[in-house]
């Protein structure tokens, strides 16, 4: 905390034109992909990565490097690995990674090299939402400047390692962000989710092993390359090292990303001058989802945590993609989750009845409660069929319901019990427009 | 049926064919050639589509439906996306909506008589610190009042 953090994530300026890969050259890049490929082992850069501790940035918050090393040698499974960067960013809230393509395309693409190389990869497929034609064309031509330069193609870097990066658009599916759902729409199919095991690392796209990650955490590896493990924990905390984009939106002074360490407190995101400069209409706020859309939301009597994952946990909610929501007084909470639940179950893939059917049962309770005809044992409802859809499902997409859903109703039954016939006070009905 | 792809198409195609180790993995890639070949997506274009990657008609109206990224036939000529997920409805993005719906004189969901405009509200775009979010086709516009969406609109070729 001695030292001010210096960002090292989102430090290129504007829209990344033509031109990117000098700019992006003048600031020291591409160098940690030529010292890896040239003076390091595969093996060298997994231990490195595992030793710097970073944690996917996607959600999850799985250790990258020790993902890596799941993937088996080539004498236990033959034939080609994949690295599949998860440009999916669809998240409600989150909107760090579209920033991080569309201002620093070549960061990516080197962390992504380097992963590959670490992988024993020669192919990286680039999924990207098809939402962001302009990132797409963008990281496209950031590619064609590194074939151009011999970041990429054959011979790398006169050894004889090879990598090609294919840029694959999606369509339109907010389920597709979920790392197997991906992989079964890059293969051509409706994105449905898959059983795991077997794990991607093992049999992922078309049966080869294979590693997902999250644009964020790939772009955190050329610094960690360039500046060691001891400076990369030097930021954050033990069991959350480094640093992290913080989408801060909603009721704020100052929506936007922001690139902090790691357990930074969420008051200070939200009040500091630096960071959200508190809320918008001086309202003082009501609730706080810290990770994007799907974590439990926060109460403003419990905003008083660090942004790590280990403290959110403890917290009783999650880091999750670290995409901030902040809300203020004028906010009807049961809009808020009407919101949401529409949201889900719009966007459930069908596979299992849990997920399906009670995404479904729920945004047409909420509905009821909309419109002002919500009834006592509906709160009891609501938290039971949130419990028939937790852990039960192929993908963690029915979880991301049920968590709010569950935050909702026990941190705010007043708020429903307004919702029951009663005068409902004039708040901001965030939802009203979207009824689906 | 005499429907096919121009030269530049399918010169693209097989580019596209080169990138993937299976024809099925390229559906998404060449349905996007196609809606720009063709304007949208009709039966007749999956059909095509299916033959041209050897897959049944069958196997690729079941990605189409899943995907709602892709132009359907019957949209206008300019389809207006506005996110209406929670971000962006904390800060207003019904009064853009309306603001839409009163100006076309068509409720969400729908196309003008013209066919120049389709009205869609859609889900978190990813630009939920600048919100309100509008995107008309390809393009994102951000921090849209009603007078820049009505400054956006009349650009319009
Ligand atoms: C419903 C759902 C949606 C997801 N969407 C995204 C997404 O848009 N982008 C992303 O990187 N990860 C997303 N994830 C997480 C991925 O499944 C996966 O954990 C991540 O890409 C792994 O990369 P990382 O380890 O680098 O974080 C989603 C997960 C779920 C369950
Ligand atoms: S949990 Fe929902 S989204 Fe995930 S696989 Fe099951 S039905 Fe599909
Ligand atoms: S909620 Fe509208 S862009 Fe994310």
């Amino acid at each position: 905390m001695s030292t001010p953090y210096e960002p090292y994530l989102l430090t290129a300026d504007g829209t990344a034109d033509f031109g990117a890969l000098r700019r992006y050259e003048e600031r020291g890049g591409w160098a940690a992909a030529r010292r890896a490929v040239t003076e390091m082992t595969p093996a060298e850069v997994i231990g490195l990565v595992k030793a710097a501790g970073l944690r996917g940035r996607g959600g999850a918050g799985f250790p990258a490097g020790v993902k890596w090393g799941f993937v088996p040698p080539p004498d236990r499974v033959p034939g080609p690995r994949y690295l599949v960067v998860n440009a999916d960013e669809s998240e409600p809230g989150t909107f760090k990674d579209q920033a991080l393509l569309e201002t620093d395309p070549h960061l990516t693409l080197e962390g992504a090299v380097i992963a590959a190389y670490a992988i024993g990869a020669e192919t990286i497929y680039i999924y990207i939402r098809g939402e962001m034609p302009a990132e797409a064309r963008i990281l496209q031509e950031a590619i064609h400047e590194a074939y151009g330069a011999g970041h990429l193609g054959a011979g790398l870097y006169d050894t004889a390692t090879r990598m090609d990066v294919t840029v694959h658009r999606g369509a339109g599916a907010y389920i597709c962000g979920e790392e197997t759902a991906l992989l079964t729409s890059l293969e051509g199919g409706r994105g449905y989710p898959r059983i795991k095991p077997p794990f991607p690392a093992f049999s992922g796209l078309f049966g080869q092993p294979t590693i997902i990650n999250n644009v964020e955490t790939l772009a955190n590896v050329p610094a960690i390359v360039n500046r060691g493990v001891a400076w990369f924990r030097s930021m954050g905390t033990e069991q959350s090292p480094g640093g992290k984009i913080f989408s801060l939106s909603g009721h704020l002074k100052r929506p936007g990303n922001y690139e902090a360490p790691l357990g930074i407190g969420l008051l200070t995101l939200l009040h500091d001058p630096r960071y959200g400069a508190g809320p918008w209409q001086e309202r003082p706020f009501k609730a706080v989802i810290p990770g994007g859309s799907s974590v439990p939301v926060l109460r403003a009597d419990e905003l008083d945590v660090r942004m790590d994952f280990e403290s959110l946990q403890a917290a009783g909610t999650m880091l999750g993609s670290g995409g901030v929501i902040a809300m203020d007084e004028s906010v009807d909470m049961v809009e808020v989750l009407y919101n949401l639940a529409r949201f889900y179950h719009h966007e459930s893939c069908g596979q299992c009845t849990p997920c399906r059917e009670g995404t479904g049962w729920t945004a047409r309770i909420l509905r009821r409660f909309h419109e002002n005809r919500g009834r006592e044992e509906d709160l009891a409802l609501l938290l039971d069929i949130a419990d028939q859809m937790m852990g039960k499902t192929i993908c963690p997409l029915a979880d991301a319901l049920a968590m709010p859903v569950k935050s909702h109703v026990t941190k705010f039954p007043d708020e429903f019990r307004r919702h029951m016939g009663g005068e409902i006070p004039r708040y901001v009905p965030p939802s009203s427009w979207a009824v689906g | 049926m005499s429907l096919a792809f121009s030269e530049r198409a399918r010169a693209e195609i097989d580019r596209l064919l080169a990138r993937y180790p299976t024809r099925g993995a390229a559906t998404l890639p060449v349905l996007r050639v196609a809606e720009r070949e063709f304007g949208g997506i009709d039966d007749d274009v999956m059909v095509l589509v299916a033959d041209t990657l050897d897959l049944s008609p069958a196997q690729v109206r079941g990605v189409f439906s899943f995907y709602t990224h892709l132009r359907r036939p019957g949209w206008g000529k300019y389809v207006l996306q506005v996110c209406a997920t929670l971000s962006c409805a904390l800060r207003g993005c019904e009064g853009l909506a309306d603001h839409l719906e009163a100006r076309l004189g068509i409720r969400a969901g729908q196309t003008t008589p013209d066919r120049r405009f389709t009205l869609l509200k859609v889900e978190c775009l990813a630009r939920c610190g600048e919100s309100p979010v509008l995107q008309v086709n390809d393009d994102m516009y951000v921090n849209v009042t009603p007078a820049k969406a009505d400054a956006i609109l009349e650009s319009l070729p």
